[in-house]
């Protein structure tokens, strides 16, 4: 039970980290490389307005979700878009935002580095125990699964049953045949990139109450990000929450009875074999 | 052989015997970008010969590159050093062929981050091992100096060079040409494209292990932190994409204006290097759609067309 | 006729400003430095790296300059980021030494990119006095580069001496026999393991949990947990910076019971103390300084007015030690590396940390293993030929 709920928790880090790639990756399709760098601004953020004005960052929030929204979609119009229009196929705008994107991180890294230094920086936020049946946890990385929760649920309740929603799906789905029966598919692609990217900074705000970041470990979350979204499946909500609670778990049960050295040998070797299994991930459709 | 090839061969050689020359201008400072040079190109020419025609991104090069460093980390206290790198490539090449087999049914960017994520399984696993047997880490001190890994690595540049050449006009090359471009099309016309896809798939897994294993006495010290950094496999992605991966000199056009870039960058602007790197990769993806080949391309194309409009 | 004076008045202008300039780059010294900015140790760096050689810097200009034989000369640092890739280090010293062409460089951050660049330094006749590089290698290492020097002591000190402390802790009837033991699966803590294992074993501990776990692991409970489930009378990890962070705040909120609590790099950071407060209190780790010596307080002191932060209580000093032997090497025998090298050798220097020369090995014989938080302060509790140690105190609860 314990090794349960411990696993779960980490499950809903990951989810926070990967759920923002799905949507900009599966709707927009841009494989974002700076996705990391989002999160740890997002996280400095918070730790910025709780060093200096003891801010919640359960209500910086709320300021950053709008800003980092704006910005990303900001970033997709002015950025990404050209290359939209310009790339001639699909393996061609691959090519190109893998690029793009990747400027993007270092670009990201200097600035960050030049604002806020290279030190790490952490802070303590409800770093209490807190019991849930019989066995001690951090409230704050509970606090963080329960946020997760409400994002993720959020997200799937919008994506499901809102129009914007459906016209989301149906591009992730079929991008061409979207197009055809009337959907506006560069806007709405600019708002699912918009939304990954705020979903990813709130994700990192989050984090931070647990986590030490510096201006450099952003690419350590992108891969962990592109990990988890391949193994759910691409453009598929319920796959990412999936796969980034499967992980969670296995990595908390090889940590506590096998050795915590292999725990990220082992979340590779799930990665790798349900890839061999399920070409597609775990939810993902098979190519047509 | 036509003409053209043989033309094409002559020049090569006196090209590589003018680069073979750069340590007798006992520059330490040009002799160390020519070794990043000399590293990236086998790197990134090896990468493209795989993924150029078939389009398959590889984020793999780390594990390949870091298994050779183990190799050479493991080993150069008993074997020859010669020795150490044909082992590796061997190695490198049989990871390859596993990873191949396992990889067909993927596709798109469930290949890309499969790699990526053999990679970290490859670095987990050594650095398990390492940890369960109390191996410190590994100190290759020898004399080998910093000019003889830069020949080591223009000799494999040539390999691989070669290799590509041939490849590019034998049954296997023109078997991966339609594969790339429509692999329906080429599993309808005999062609087995599983059995291409990995045998091409060792050389770039083969040329990887062999350059870390030339490379471990320059680094020294081998920790998997350092030998199996991510980062490598996209920066020989970024060169190989920015050169132009069609072709087989296109990563070597991207390699060179790419590291002497980076170089002036970091000498220039040593508290901003980070943020104007990433700028600089903006302007070329935006300004160069198509790499340097289509830079190169269009000015030829360009003077053609006023050496035409001359004549006219 | 016309041309021709014209073409004189070029020469002699051209003449005038390369004497000009040399004149000018005569009367400065340039240090150069290439240590991480960014990258997976930049975080280290900025916190016991950088600063110092601007502090360093700073207060030599201040002064006017190193008196190199009657003339003042200021120093001039060039900086470079080696995004914490031996590749890059190697081109930066390279640069540094060639084209800037620089008087002296200090040393590289980390082990790893340490003695990537030892090499170069050798190459071109540049003295290394290594900081933050532990290891057990150094009479190999110097054997091959005899102007590289080591200032932080080394892996088997770091850990031997942790095992002394909780030995004398327990011959002192304060602390039983039970250790639990994890450490970072990298090679600074596997070594740092492998050493304190044997030590361990040899002193007649038990080890109850002895595990590692992979660098950039995002959730460190299980293995507190695990540790926890083993009741050990003392818990040690060898652990790098976010980790040491995890590990910490793990222990408080399971409320690991333990009458000694270590961890290492990052807990001789200020940050550590900020961010733990009072449950800091009593948290052991690798360094230390005498707090309580006035040349380490005046230093702190202007660490804080000039760079905006506090020192840590390990490697900084060490790094501003390292910049105070050269300065005394070359105020002693002048701008020729050779002889400042030939001096360091021989020489007793006169620094923050107390004085210190270097033996058969290059190695610094006087350096501190072992720290612990007391009262908000990190203070040495065991070293080599330190004075200034206080007694260490039992882990009291997490309050």
């Amino acid at each position: 039970m314990d090794i349960l709920i411990t696993g779960l928790l980490l499950g809903g880090t990951y989810a926070l980290i990967a759920m923002g790639l799905n949507l900009q990756y599966g709707v927009a399709r841009i494989m974002n490389l700076a996705n990391g760098e989002m999160l740890v601004a997002g996280g400095f953020a918070a730790f910025w307005m709780y060093t200096a004005g003891q801010i919640s960052p359960f209500l910086t929030i709320f300021l950053l979700a709008p800003l980092t929204f704006v910005l990303n979609w900001l970033i997709y119009r002015i950025m990404l878009q050209p290359l939209v229009k310009r790339a001639k196929s699909r393996g061609q705008l691959e090519t190109d935002s893998i690029l793009a994107t990747f400027g993007l991180s270092f670009v990201m890294v200097g600035l960050m580095l030049s604002v806020f230094g290279g030190d790490y920086f952490n802070y303590s936020y409800l770093a209490r125990p807190i019991v849930i049946v019989g066995d001690t946890f951090a409230l704050n990385r509970v606090a963080a699964f329960l946020a997760a929760v409400v994002i993720c649920g959020a997200l799937y309740l919008w994506l499901n049953h809102s129009r914007a929603g459906l016209s989301i799906r149906a591009i992730a789905v079929a991008p061409d045949s979207a197009r055809l029966v009337g959907i506006n598919v560069t806007h709405l692609a600019a708002l699912a990139f918009g939304l990954g990217g705020a979903v990813t900074a709130v994700g990192g705000a989050l984090l931070s109450t647990y986590l030490t970041l510096d201006a450099s470990t952003g690419v350590i979350f992108t891969l962990k990000a592109l990990i988890i979204v391949i193994m759910g499946g691409v453009g598929d909500v319920r796959g990412t929450i999936i796969a980034a609670l499967l992980l969670g778990i296995v990595e908390t049960l090889v940590a506590s009875l096998l050795d915590p050295g292999l725990t990220l040998a082992a979340a590779y070797t799930l990665f790798i074999l349900i890839l061999l299994f399920r070409p597609q991930g775990l939810c993902g459709k098979k190519p047509t | 052989m036509t003409g053209t090839d043989i033309r094409n061969l002559i020049l090569s050689a006196i090209a590589l015997g003018i680069c073979a020359l750069l340590p007798l201008s006992g520059s330490g400072y040009w002799l160390s970008i020519g070794v990043t040079i000399a590293m990236f190109t086998v790197l990134a020419t090896s990468w493209a010969l795989f993924s150029g025609p078939t389009h398959y991104i590889s984020l793999a090069t780390a594990a390949f590159f870091g298994v050779g460093t183990y190799v050479t980390g493991l080993g150069f206290e008993t074997l020859p050093f010669w020795s150490l790198i044909g082992i590796a490539g061997v190695i490198g090449a049989v990871l390859a062929a596993l990873v191949g087999l396992a990889t067909l049914r993927l596709s798109g960017v469930y290949f890309v981050i499969f790699t990526l994520g053999l990679a970290e399984l490859v670095r987990q696993v050594i650095t398990w091992f390492q940890n369960k047997s109390g191996q410190k880490g590994l100190y290759v001190l020898t004399d080998i100096s910093e000019a003889g890994i830069y020949w080591m690595l223009l000799s494999l540049a040539t390999a691989v060079f070669l290799t590509g050449w041939l490849i590019g006009r034998s049954r296997l090359g023109f078997a991966l040409r339609i594969i790339g471009d429509d692999e329906t099309v080429a599993v309808h016309s005999g062609i087995n494209s599983a059995l291409s896809k990995v045998l091409l798939f060792m050389v770039p897994g083969s040329v990887a292990a062999m350059t870390g294993a030339i490379l471990a006495p320059r680094y020294v010290y081998i920790e998997p932190s350092l030998a199996f950094a991510p980062m490598l496999s996209f920066q020989v992605v970024i060169m190989a994409l920015l050169g132009g991966a069609g072709r087989l000199w296109g990563p070597l056009v991207g390699v060179i204006p790419f590291t002497l870039l980076w170089e002036s960058i970091s000498s220039n602007f040593p508290q901003q290097t980070t943020l104007l790197l990433g700028v600089a990769f903006l302007i070329i993806v935006y300004a160069l759609p198509r790499g340097f080949v289509g830079l190169l391309d269009d000015l030829r194309h360009r003077t053609r067309a006023r050496m035409a409009e001359g004549v006219a | 006729m016309k041309r021709r004076t014209a073409l004189k008045f070029a020469a002699a202008l051209a003449l005038t400003t390369s004497l000009a300039t040399g004149a000018v780059c005569a009367e400065t010294i340039k240090i150069g430095a290439a240590a991480p900015k960014t990258g997976p140790l930049a975080g280290g760096a900025a916190v016991s790296q950088w600063p110092n050689v601007t502090l360093w810097a700073a207060q030599v200009n201040e002064r006017g300059g190193l008196n190199v034989g009657g003339t003042m000369m200021p120093v001039e640092i060039i900086e470079y980021d080696d995004q914490t890739n031996p590749g890059e280090t190697i081109k930066a010293i390279q640069r540094l030494a060639t084209q800037d062409e620089v008087n002296f460089i200090v040393s590289p951050y980390g082990t790893g990119l340490v003695v990537a660049a030892a090499p170069i330094f050798a190459r071109y006749g540049y003295p290394l006095i290594a900081v933050s590089a532990i290891t057990d290698q150094q009479p190999a290492l110097s054997k091959q580069f005899p102007d590289m020097f080591f200032t932080l002591g080394t892996t088997s000190a770091l850990a031997e001496d942790t095992v002394k402390i909780l030995t004398d802790m327990r011959e002192a009837g304060q602390l039983g026999n039970k250790i639990a033991m994890v450490n970072v699966a990298d090679a600074f803590g596997i070594e740092l393991a492998d050493v304190a294992r044997g030590k361990f074993n040899e002193a007649g501990f038990e080890i109850v949990y002895d595990s590692s776990y992979p660098l950039g692991t995002q959730d460190l409970s299980p293995v507190i947990k695990g540790a926890k489930a083993a009741a050990p009378d003392a818990y040690v990890a060898w652990s790098y910076p976010p980790d040491t962070f995890a590990l910490t705040e793990q222990a408080v909120i399971e409320d690991l019971q333990v009458q000694a609590f270590y961890t290492a790099v990052a807990t001789p950071f200020p940050a550590f103390g900020a961010r733990f407060g009072a449950a800091a209190n009593g948290v052991m780790g690798p360094g230390g300084v005498n707090v309580d010596d006035a040349r380490f307080q005046e230093y702190a002191k202007a660490h804080e007015a000039v760079t905006g932060a506090k020192p840590d209580f390990w490697a900084s000093a060490t790094t501003y030690a390292s910049l105070e032997i050269f300065e005394q090497s070359i105020e002693a025998v002048g701008l020729d590396r050779k002889a400042v090298a030939d001096h360091l050798r021989t020489g007793t220097f006169d620094t923050v940390l107390g004085p210190i020369s270097f033996d058969e090995n290059n190695n610094n014989q006087a350096f501190w293993t072992v720290g612990q938080w007391q009262d908000g302060v990190f203070k040495g509790v065991a070293s080599r030929n330190r004075d200034g140690s206080v007694p260490v105190i039992l882990k009291d609860g997490w309050q």
